[in-house]
């Protein structure tokens, strides 16, 4: 509830203040307007209805979708590392996505389509790689560790070769290829706003179906399968749901690191317990405070300078990780 | 009532036969103990016996009916397993890890209900653990915890119940408490109980039908008093032993002979 809260309110803020500032009374008249045709307010409406609004619309919903799918795999594989930008699935979107640009000069709807095509590509690989021979015979988190160490060699490639393309690409395509890099709600547009809203409205309600099995397939994959769950099929169930929720997502955004990562933890330190609710609101959360700080606090930090959104979660994430590296180590000891 | 039954059952584990056409039945409303030497197939039968495994050859069925061919959930709302390394997520508390242990009661249009409430309850006075119930799992002693997953298969409310070694790294009177409680189970509530246990002495004690392994076969099958003797313990384990009345149950008692603290009249007797 409270979480809820926050990410409305931090919604409103970041449509409201910053560089350009709207009253609330004026937000819902341009909305009022826009929708009914009514008379426009000169400029505020265009830089709300083309910039803020659908910023934070994009900014929200991928929120969503990183916090749940972070939260489904860390769960699943019973470890905080296994979220979809450690193990690679992000970096295969955007991966796909600077090839389509840079090598095949794609714009626009083709390049989400690539970076989708790339995070279930790389997300097949992995599991794969993880499970093939040994399926069947895994014992507590070997498989969960054996998909994470698989998915971070296969990020790291991933990552050899967008630095190799981007050396090699003239410097306009680079500079179009940059956000798929970084993760960025600079090109927010109604349109992406409309495909992510519908990807959504499909992925949610499925991440509410595989959550059931989930909570029995937390207490190993014996006693789930003592329970009635059909451990490998609720398992596929739950990655497909997952990396379609990290690839639309990294679609409409770019890979906004470590958003996926930090939800889950962030939201089982105020619910007390693993939560997937909690989670796609934090992860809204982040996004929303990420991107209100990278674009309208930095630039008066850094002489002007917009930092895509992508930077700031990276900057936040970075010590997390080595943080959970080291405490995670110690408990297991 | 159910009664489960292997028929030529061959289980292979990375392209080897651990089971091998093997045919026993677990009678209903009784206590079966499977034992046998490590590596002897004993808990690779258990996971014939449930779905964990699913056979090269031969029929594992309940009430006649292949497990494999009925829907998972049914299946689990009959026959029950208590793994031997389940995990407990973090910062779960004991009541709501119980819980899980309905969702084979809980369906798509089935969501949490009185019943499984009462269940839960149930489960959480058998096992004595009502007092846990609101303590985090993460916090209790071994047997606390042993208590507490016996608690998860009891809520699934089970015709039949399969417990892999649920003894493993307990100490003395925590063993003893959870074959007590096992027992409170199936005389209780006439649950089929079957377990696959190390400790050949209190398998003896606690069993009403012994299933003896060797090699992926079954050696001996039936009541202790017939079954646990010298020659079996011999044959199984490779092992010199007397087998005497135990004092406590008369049931039969293991007495290991090894190399060494063994009176010099045993040694001469050992052929």
């Amino acid at each position: 509830m409270l979480l809820a809260t926050a990410v409305v309110l931090l919604f409103f803020v970041s449509v409201l203040l910053g560089s350009y500032t709207v009253t609330l009374p004026d937000l819902f008249t341009i909305v009022a307007n826009h929708l009914t045709g009514g008379a426009k307010i000169p400029g505020a409406s265009f830089i709300v209805m083309e910039n803020k609004l659908p910023r934070a619309v994009i900014g929200t919903l991928i929120g969503i979708a990183f916090g749940l799918a972070g939260a489904l795999f860390q769960t699943m594989l019973r470890n905080p590392l296994a979220s979809p930008d450690v193990i690679g699935i992000s970096s295969g979107a955007s991966a796909a996505a600077v090839v389509a640009i840079v090598v095949f000069g794609a714009s626009g709807a083709m390049v989400s389509g690539a970076a989708l095509a790339g995070a279930l590509a790389v997300a097949a690989l992995i599991y794969a790689m993880s499970t093939g021979k040994l399926r069947g015979t895994s014992r507590g988190n070997a498989a969960g560790n054996r998909l994470i160490l698989a998915g971070v060699g296969i990020a790291a490639a991933l990552q050899a070769m967008v630095s190799f393309l981007m050396a090699r690409a003239d410097i306009r395509t680079a500079a179009d290829a940059l956000v798929w890099l970084n993760g960025s709600l600079n090109s927010a547009t109604w349109d992406r706003a409309g495909v992510l809203l519908l990807a959504l409205a499909v992925l949610m309600p499925a991440a509410g179906v595989v959550a059931g099995p989930l909570r029995v397939l937390e207490l190993g994959d014996d006693a789930a399968a003592g329970l009635g769950v059909r451990v490998n099929r609720a398992r596929l169930a739950l990655v497909v749901t997952a990396v379609s929720l990290a690839a639309v997502a990294t679609a409409a955004a770019g890979p906004v690191s470590f958003v996926a990562f930090l939800a889950g933890p962030i939201a089982r330190r105020f619910t007390g317990k693993a939560s997937l609710p909690a989670s796609a609101l934090v992860g809204a959360l982040i996004v929303l405070a990420a991107d209100y700080f990278g674009a309208n606090l930095a630039p008066l930090l850094l002489d002007g300078t917009v930092l895509p959104v992508g930077v700031i979660t990276g900057a936040l994430g970075a010590p997390f990780l080595l943080w959970l590296l080291v405490t995670a180590n110690r408990k297991e000891a | 009532m159910a009664v489960l039954e292997a028929c030529n059952l061959t289980l292979n584990y990375h392209q080897r036969s651990v089971v091998d056409g093997l045919s026993a039945r677990i009678p209903e409303g009784r206590v079966t103990m499977i034992v046998g030497a490590n590596a002897c197939g004993k808990s690779t039968l258990l996971r014939g016996l449930t779905r964990l495994l699913k056979p090269a050859a031969g029929v594992v069925a309940l009430d006649g009916r292949d497990i494999h061919s009925l829907p998972a959930r049914e299946l689990a709302r009959t026959l029950g397993l208590l793994p031997q390394h389940p995990t407990a997520p973090d910062g779960i508390t004991v009541r709501d890890l119980v819980g899980r242990g309905r969702y084979p009661h809980q369906g798509f249009f089935r969501s949490w209900s009185a019943k499984d409430d009462a269940a839960v309850q149930r489960a959480l006075e058998a096992t004595g653990t009502l007092e846990l119930a609101g303590r985090d799992v993460d916090e209790l002693s071994g047997g606390q915890r042993q208590r507490v997953w016996i608690a998860v298969a009891l809520a699934q409310e089970t015709e039949v119940l399969l417990l892999d070694e649920p003894t493993t790294f307990l100490d003395l009177a925590h063993q003893v408490e959870v074959l007590d409680l096992v027992t409170d189970l199936n005389r209780k509530r006439g649950t089929t109980v079957a377990i696959v246990l190390h400790d050949l002495n209190l398998a003896a004690r606690y069993a009403d039908n012994v299933i003896a392994m060797k090699d992926g076969a079954v050696a001996a099958m039936g009541a202790p008093e017939d079954v646990v003797t010298e020659e079996l313990v011999r044959e199984i384990f490779g092992l010199e032993s007397r087998v005497m009345p135990d004092p406590v149950s008369g049931t039969p008692l293991i007495i290991p002979i090894g190399r060494h603290h063994v009176t010099a009249n045993e040694l001469e007797l050992v052929p």
